[in-house]
This record gives C-alpha cells, sequence and structure tokens, in this order.
C-alpha cells in the first residue's frame, strides 16, 4: 500500500514537471519563436530625417487609421523643438501633432532655429521592453521587429516603464500593451509603412539594410546618422538624419 | 475621475500614470511579510527569548499578508485571467518571472513552519475537543497525533531549519522587490543598486512596526497581558533597523543631488512640485526625524515603562506610515515625470474602482480578518507560557 503511494506520487510529480515543460517549450507560440532563432538579425532600419520633416502630421494620422489606435494614445508622434538665442528649449507636440502644427508665437527674431522630430518605436536590437517582459509576449520577430503578442500579453506594465521612448500605452480596448510594429503586416505582403507611404517629403524611410539598392542602405552610406538615447546600450534601429543634442 | 494637472513637455503616451496605487500597496504588504517573518526567526533562529510572546504572532501575521500580497497585483493586470503564465510560462530574462517561484517557495516554507509551530497545540485540540472540531482539528494534524518527545524534539529542529531557510527566502523576497524597481535603467528615480537594499530595510521595519501595533492593540482589547520586555526588544531592533533604513535612503538621495546627472533636474523638479509633502514633509521629515531621535530616547534612556510603551508605539505607527510615504513617492514618483525630461504629470487615485482608494483599504485589512479566523482556531498567542513567565 505505502509502496503504491509513493510510486503514484513520483509518477505525479514526473507528469507535473514534464508537461511544465511541455507547455513552457512547445506552447509558447511566437513569443518564443524569436528567442529561440540563434540567428536573429536585424535586416530592417527607419530613418527619420529631421532635416525635410514638415510637420504636417500625415504620418501620425496615417499609423492610426492603419492601426486602429485608439484616441489619446500614439505610436508615432511629432515632436515641434524650438530653441531659442537665449538658449531655451520650447517643445511641443499638440494631439501628437497629428493635426499639424499651429505657427510659432514666438517672436522670430529670438528664435535661433525650430524643427520637427517624429517619434516611433525604436526596435531596438537590445530591448529592455522584451527583456522585462514577464511571459514572453513581447518578443522579437526573426526579421528583427519587436512586436507584441496581445492573446499572451498579461498587462502588467512593465514594458511601458522599461521603454526609454515611452513608445508603449495600455491598449484601452484590448487591456494589453501596445506599440508601432512597423506595420508588420504590411511590410509582410511587401508594402511598406503607412507613415512612410504618405510621408510627402520623404522624412521618414524604411527598408532593409542589406537591400544594397534601397534607400535605407543609400543613406547609410551618404549621412551620418545618431539615435535617441544612445546611453541605454539598447541599440535602436531608428535612426536619425540631423537629431540635436536637445532631443531625448 | 481626478484632473491630470501637467506642466512641460510630456510624451504623448507619459500622461498615465500606468502604475497604480495598487502597485503602491503590493510591495508594502509584501514588506509586512518580510518583517513580521524575521521577527519570528530572531525568537527561533537567533533564541531572542524575549521576543518569545510575539514569536508564534509574528509568523501568522508574516502567513496573513503573505496570502494577499498578490491580490494587488491581480486588480492592476489588464488580463488577470493570465497572471498563472508569468509561473507557466515564464521569461527568465525578466526580472518579474521569478515573483511566483520567490512568492511560492517562501508560502510553502511559512506554511509549514506554522504548521510545525502549532503541531502540538493542534493534537492537544484533536485530542480534547469533540465533533466537528474534533474532525477539524485531526485533518489539521493530518491525522498524526503523536506528540512524544522525539516527535516534538524533530519538530523543533525541523522549525530551526524552517526558520533559517526562511530568513535568506524573506530577503530575497522582499530585495527582489526592490529589484523589479531598481533594474529599470529606462527611470532615474527608479534606476539604483540601492533600491533592493532599502526595500528590503524598509521592509523590515515596517513589519516590524505592525507587529508593535497589533500586539498592543490585542493586548489593550483583551485579557492578553502585555508583556513590556518583549516591546522593549522589538522597539530595539526597530530602531536599530530604521537607522540603516533612513541612512540608506539618505544615500541614495544624496548621491543624485551630487552626481547630479541630467536626469535630476526633473526628478528635483517632480519632488519639489509633486511629491513636496510626502517625500520632504512625511518621508524624511517627520516621520524619519521623529522617530529616529524618540526611538533612541525609547532605547537607551531610563523612563517609566508606561511612557516608553507610549513613545515607542507613536514611532511605530509614525515608521509605518513613512514606509508608506517611501512606496508612494517611489512608484508613483518614478511616473510623475515624462520620459522626455522635460515635463510633470500628476496622479491622484480614485474613491471606487478597482485600483480605487476603497478597494485597497479593503485589500489591506483582509489579512487582519485572516489572523481573527486563525485566532479562532487556533491562539495566535499562547497565554499558558505567558502566564507562566
Amino acid at each position: 500500500m505505502k509502496h503504491d503511494r509513493r510510486e503514484f506520487i513520483k509518477k505525479a510529480g514526473w507528469t507535473f514537471i514534464g508537461s511544465g515543460l511541455y507547455i513552457n517549450l512547445f506552447s509558447a507560440g511566437p513569443a518564443l519563436a524569436g528567442s529561440r532563432s540563434s540567428a536573429l538579425k536585424n535586416l530592417y532600419a527607419f530613418i527619420v530625417n529631421t532635416e525635410t520633416c514638415i510637420g504636417c502630421g500625415k504620418c501620425a494620422a496615417a499609423c492610426r487609421a492603419e492601426n486602429s489606435v485608439p484616441d489619446g494614445n500614439y505610436r508615432t508622434w511629432i515632436e515641434r523643438y524650438t530653441i531659442m538665442h537665449s538658449g531655451s528649449v520650447e517643445v511641443d507636440s499638440p494631439h501628437g501633432g497629428e493635426k499639424g502644427f499651429t505657427p510659432l508665437s514666438f517672436n522670430p527674431a529670438d528664435i535661433r532655429k525650430s524643427f520637427f522630430v517624429p517619434k516611433l518605436c525604436n526596435h531596438c536590437k537590445k530591448p529592455n521592453c522584451v527583456q522585462v517582459c514577464p511571459v514572453g509576449a513581447t518578443y522579437v520577430s526573426p526579421e528583427g521587429f519587436v512586436l507584441v503578442d496581445e492573446k499572451r500579453c498579461v498587462g502588467c506594465s512593465y514594458c511601458m516603464q522599461a521603454c526609454p521612448y515611452s513608445a508603449r500605452f495600455m491598449n484601452p480596448v484590448t487591456h494589453t500593451a501596445d506599440k508601432c510594429t512597423w506595420c508588420y503586416h504590411r511590410i509582410r505582403q511587401g508594402k511598406t509603412t503607412a507613415c512612410v507611404q504618405v510621408c510627402p517629403v520623404g522624412a521618414r524611410l524604411f527598408g532593409r539594410v542589406d537591400d544594397t539598392d534601397g534607400p535605407v542602405a543609400q543613406l547609410l552610406k551618404a549621412k551620418r546618422l545618431q539615435v535617441l538615447k544612445p546611453e541605454t546600450g539598447n541599440e535602436p534601429m531608428v535612426l536619425y538624419v540631423g537629431l540635436d543634442k536637445e532631443v531625448h | 475621475m481626478h484632473d491630470i494637472v501637467t506642466s512641460g513637455f510630456l510624451f504623448p503616451n507619459d500622461l498615465h500614470a500606468h502604475w497604480s496605487l495598487m502597485i503602491v500597496l503590493y510591495p508594502y504588504i509584501t514588506g509586512l511579510v518580510a518583517g513580521a517573518f524575521i521577527v519570528s526567526s530572531l525568537y527561533h533562529v537567533f533564541g531572542i527569548k524575549e521576543l518569545k510572546p510575539v514569536a508564534r504572532f509574528s509568523l501568522v501575521a508574516a502567513f496573513a499578508f503573505l496570502m494577499f500580497a498578490c491580490t494587488p497585483l491581480l486588480f492592476h493586470l489588464g488580463h488577470p485571467e493570465r497572471a498563472l503564465n508569468i509561473m507557466f510560462t515564464p521569461k527568465f530574462t525578466s526580472a518579474m518571472s521569478g515573483f511566483g517561484y520567490i512568492y511560492n517557495f517562501y508560502l510553502l516554507i511559512v506554511l509549514l513552519e506554522i504548521w510545525f509551530v502549532y503541531r502540538p497545540e493542534i493534537i492537544r485540540r484533536a485530542r480534547e475537543t469533540q465533533g466537528p472540531l474534533k474532525a477539524l482539528y485531526w485533518c489539521l494534524a493530518l491525522g498524526s497525533l503523536n506528540d512524544d518527545e522525539a516527535s516534538l524534539g524533530l519538530d523543533r529542529k525541523i522549525i530551526s531549519v524552517l526558520a533559517a531557510v526562511g530568513i535568506p527566502s524573506a530577503c530575497i523576497l522582499h530585495g527582489y522587490v526592490g529589484f523589479l524597481f531598481g533594474s529599470l535603467k529606462s527611470n532615474p528615480w527608479w534606476s539604483s543598486p540601492l533600491m533592493p537594499v532599502i526595500f528590503l530595510l524598509s521592509a523590515i521595519v515596517s513589519g516590524i512596526s505592525i507587529l508593535i501595533v497589533c500586539y498592543w492593540l490585542v493586548c489593550r482589547f483583551s485579557d492578553l497581558k502585555l508583556d513590556t520586555g518583549c516591546l522593549t526588544a522589538m522597539f530595539k531592533y526597530l530602531w536599530g533597523f530604521f537607522i540603516l533604513d533612513v541612512s540608506m535612503e539618505g544615500l541614495e538621495l544624496l548621491t543624485h543631488i551630487y552626481e547630479a546627472h541630467e536626469e535630476w533636474h526633473i526628478v528635483s523638479l517632480m519632488l519639489s512640485e509633486r511629491l513636496g509633502f510626502s517625500f520632504y514633509t512625511l518621508q524624511l521629515g517627520i516621520c524619519s526625524v521623529i522617530p529616529l531621535i524618540a526611538l533612541g530616547f525609547v532605547v537607551l534612556k531610563k523612563m517609566q515603562d508606561a511612557t516608553r510603551i507610549r513613545l515607542g508605539l507613536i514611532c511605530s505607527v509614525l515608521i509605518l506610515v513613512q514606509v508608506l510615504a517611501m512606496r508612494w513617492n517611489v512608484i508613483v514618483g518614478g511616473q510623475l515625470f515624462s520620459k522626455s525630461l522635460r515635463g510633470l504629470t500628476s496622479y491622484t487615485p480614485t474613491i471606487l474602482g478597482r485600483e480605487g482608494l476603497l478597494a485597497a483599504l479593503v485589500l489591506f485589512m483582509m489579512p487582519f480578518v485572516v489572523m481573527y479566523v486563525f485566532n479562532l482556531i487556533l491562539p495566535l498567542f499562547n497565554k499558558e507560557a505567558e502566564s507562566q513567565q
């Protein structure tokens, strides 16, 4: 009798451990697909040219329409920096710049320079958000896109706290973390991102870094580029032309 | 719904504080667990005999708080029904994913220790009671009514081992909660190697304080005799740990001020404009300075027992407020400035709603309900032992 009970406990223990391993290794779906891949490559990069952006806001509006972004939340936005001769810096982004900007109210003689900086998820090579997600709902696709699996996300907001760029928000409809996907669904269909498509001045560029004839590879060769908050060590894949030191 | 007050430039997604009152409550309750357990271990492992009157109670208090330590998280999660995925499909690069394992391991240690500590009492009651109560105690004894000296001796050995394993577990549990915040490099107000140490020390002082207050209240409103020696010993430990706690908090602030990184400008603005009262007045001022000085008098100076107890009690309450304020200032404070480093937002908890004040208050009362129910089945305090003393 005693022997039976010991056998039962032993078998139950192994079954429990085995089922746990099974769930962990085989049922994790896309969340683990990225982390299992030994050859993660950041095949794509996004280039923002702050020298040509005119702050029309079409990109942010197109993003909202394409991705059904709820009001009050932003997958992408545009900031306007106004730097005065005195050295003071004014930044604004009414409605995320989605409806454009009203003319500056400062005396033009006081302004040293003014420019627009579009922002979006940086799809970092070493993303904090992926590191901190406790259930692997935020993951890196084989192509290097940082994505959120809304069927797995528990809505703990840890990724939002970890993102140095505040590129994430809690979707009030799905109650899960949400962010720019670089329009992954469109890229898979051979299209470009919605924001790149509507930009009237080509201030946003997206493409493969290994496509030597493509616009991204060309710009990578021709321009000196910077990233936002390089000190975090996240290695962002959104690169900026003409980034000023005042921009965080 | 309160209006959000903003100033300066915020990133558009930084308008709301994602981590609310419930995330303030979570480390507060977890801290009470760690502190209460440390008190019980001081008796069971380190043999501090003065703490015997509260040794059992502190263990049960640790258990009661532990039962509700995770509940605030469930109130907060966007998908609480997926909460267990943190344990079933964890991602071990995440600091958060380990919590379920650490929590459950610790819960197991505490439960086992309570069972072994109460085993003689359970057996006695299983023998002395009749009817359904007898069945209840028989079940609690797991059908084993063996209380000969050899068996009880083994129990005592197991208790010592469990308490000894429990100390590092308690430290890991709360140090780990501090690590959740301290390891976020994106937030200059959180990112600090001192954060786990501060969380651990504040946990210990809050745990000792709540035991002091509860012990006094129970003695005040029941026929239990207050053991002044026990209270004085607790005041002594409280003072010692509080000196360390305040020193660490002060050192961290000093480091921020002295290093004056680029981010310090907005953090200091946040502290003065948004947390002036809760940080400077409560956490650093009234609730740190008064207990530090007054507990020094309580421990070092000769005075009447009644005065000592009164003064020590006031200090304990102030320390409970200090730790709560610290949790608020860290967690809410870290979300009141934008990562643009150019603007501030505000957060006022709602009264109602699942993350509101009322829910938090009810949640905080639940461990006391558990203690009350526990006391109906098994006594929190050993009156016979006390009368012998």
